[in-house]
């Protein structure tokens, strides 16, 4: 497998071999790597706008934006430049200060988390030993922007669209973060790195019996819901909300609703990558030596990134086949199912770890 | 493993939130410059499609909400204390099992009371 962590560990030698002190070197690779983040952001989320709407297309049997370049794929630049040049505007009587805030909330938590997955061999930017536990307390900051948007609007359908959606997240952050514990008593580490190189033989779904499996399903279901997608669209749902939170925004004061809305659907689907799938690690089967030869020859980004585009597939295939809930049924199927179902599957994955039952 | 070894991790994620900052801060800079700006009363009302608001719209909210809120917190404290749990539980081996099987007990019992007493009925 080729290791990225030369080509910095060389970068870096050669920063500090032109006789610089330490700390400009750093600021120069803080700088470097801020640079890298933005650029990557903004790319995944101009192509995750033209995946949405292509497969939207293709499950409707249209073909979706054809007229701008080849196959549409210039549209996304062109809706960018166009909320570009769109009127800000702010409403009679909101709350100034926290209805330009919330934007600012929204966009750093999905960037830090961004910034948290593992995306190659030596690829990955800060790797706390405490890693997805820090992952999920970043999330949970960004439906404080969600809240703050809602109610600075000064507007009913906001305030009801943040409201519902404040409920929706908080419930689902249970069930999504204890199907993730799941794998951590398994693994028996909360660091980012180590979790991926665990799963060298094979990955946490087919190492972790039935317990894995359950709590890949539940961690689907509850992602789902924590971008606020699929069945669980609530928060926007056009026909009772007009757009829900964000309906007083706009211009690119949307946009960047907009922007974290498909790069969190990202960051879910890296996460199930990293925790079930392996993260950027090969298929390997155990005793297959020519076939995990073979498989060691793909990078491991592009591992990554096919994973994580496979999780984001299925998550949108979950919206265009089931109908919207209401939220009664919503918060039932979490509080009575979900989340019982999720503490169960804990409490199972521990016995079959301390009988020593796992791969 | 990190992108560069010799950053810590403290400062990566210093660098992550500000690069977020910046983000945000630069596309309105530029939506600033280029954006027209027009000003009329009409405009400036909250879209409620079409019909005049009437009274507040910060107001006191639905106590529903409020009720999952608090059960939310009382579970999301239980996730923190399972997470340290989480990590060693290999080491712990059966004891660690009947220790948190005893603390999962006392909490389901909780849940078990919200429920029976209406807390997850929404109306």
């Amino acid at each position: 497998m080729f290791d990225f962590g030369k080509w910095t560990s060389a970068f870096n030698s050669l920063l500090l071999g032109t006789g610089m002190p330490e700390w400009a070197a750093v600021l120069i690779e803080c700088v470097i790597i801020a640079v890298l983040v933005l650029a990557t952001y903004i790319v995944l989320a101009l192509f995750y706008i033209l995946y949405e709407r292509k497969l939207c297309a293709w499950f409707q049997c249209r073909l979706g934006p054809m007229r701008v370049g080849k196959w549409g794929l210039l549209q996304v630049f062109a809706d960018m430049f166009k909320i570009l040049i769109k009127e800000l505007i702010c409403l009679k009587g909101t709350d100034r200060f926290l209805f330009k805030l919330a934007p600012y909330i929204v966009i750093t938590s999905s960037v830090t988390m961004l910034a948290c997955l593992p995306w190659g061999n030596g690829l990955q930017i800060i790797d706390w030993n405490i890693g997805i536990f820090f992952i999920l307390a970043v999330s949970s900051v960004g439906v404080l922007g969600i809240l703050l948007a809602g109610w600075a609007s000064n507007n009913k359908y906001t305030l009801i669209g943040a409201m519902r959606s404040g409920a929706q997240m908080i419930s689902y952050e249970l069930s999504l973060g204890i199907s993730l514990m799941t794998i951590c008593v398994f693994a028996g580490t909360m660091n980012i790195s180590e979790l991926v190189a665990e799963q060298e033989s094979a990955w946490f779904l087919f190492r972790g019996h039935i317990p894995a499996i359950i709590a890949f399903i539940i961690y689907v279901i509850a992602a789902t819901a924590e971008t606020n997608r699929g069945p669980f669209d609530l928060p926007e749902a056009e026909h009772e909300l007009t757009a829900g939170y964000h309906t007083e925004y706009s211009g690119i004061h949307f946009g960047f609703f907009y922007l974290a809305e498909y790069l969190n659907l990202f960051i879910v689907s890296g996460i199930a990558t990293l925790m079930f799938l392996g993260g950027w690690m090969p298929l390997h089967i155990p005793g297959w030596e020519a076939f995990n030869n073979i498989m060691n020859y793909i990078p491991s980004i592009v591992w990554f990134l096919a994973k994580a585009f496979f999780i984001s597939f299925v998550i949108i295939w979950f919206k265009w086949t089931f109908p919207r809930v209401r939220i009664d049924q919503m918060l039932a199927f979490e509080w009575k199912y979900l989340m019982p179902f999720s503490l169960a599957n804990l409490i199972l994955m521990a016995v079959f770890v301390a009988l020593g039952w796992h791969f | 493993m990190n992108l560069l070894l010799e950053i810590g991790n403290g400062a990566l994620s210093v660098t992550a939130v500000l690069t977020g900052i910046g983000l945000v801060f630069a596309a309105l800079l530029i939506a600033k410059l280029i954006s027209p700006r027009s000003f009329s009363v009409k405009k400036s009302e909250p879209y409620e499609c079409g019909i005049p608001t009437r009274g507040e719209s910060m107001i006191q909210f639905k106590a529903g909400y409020y009720i999952f809120a608090i059960l939310f917190l009382i579970f999301d404290v239980e996730t923190v204390f399972l997470w340290p749990w989480s990590v060693v539980m290999r080491g712990l081996g059966p004891q660690g099992l009947l220790c948190i099987a005893i603390f999962m007990f006392v909490l389901i019992m909780g849940l078990a009371y919200a429920w029976k007493k209406g807390a997850l009925k929404w109306e």
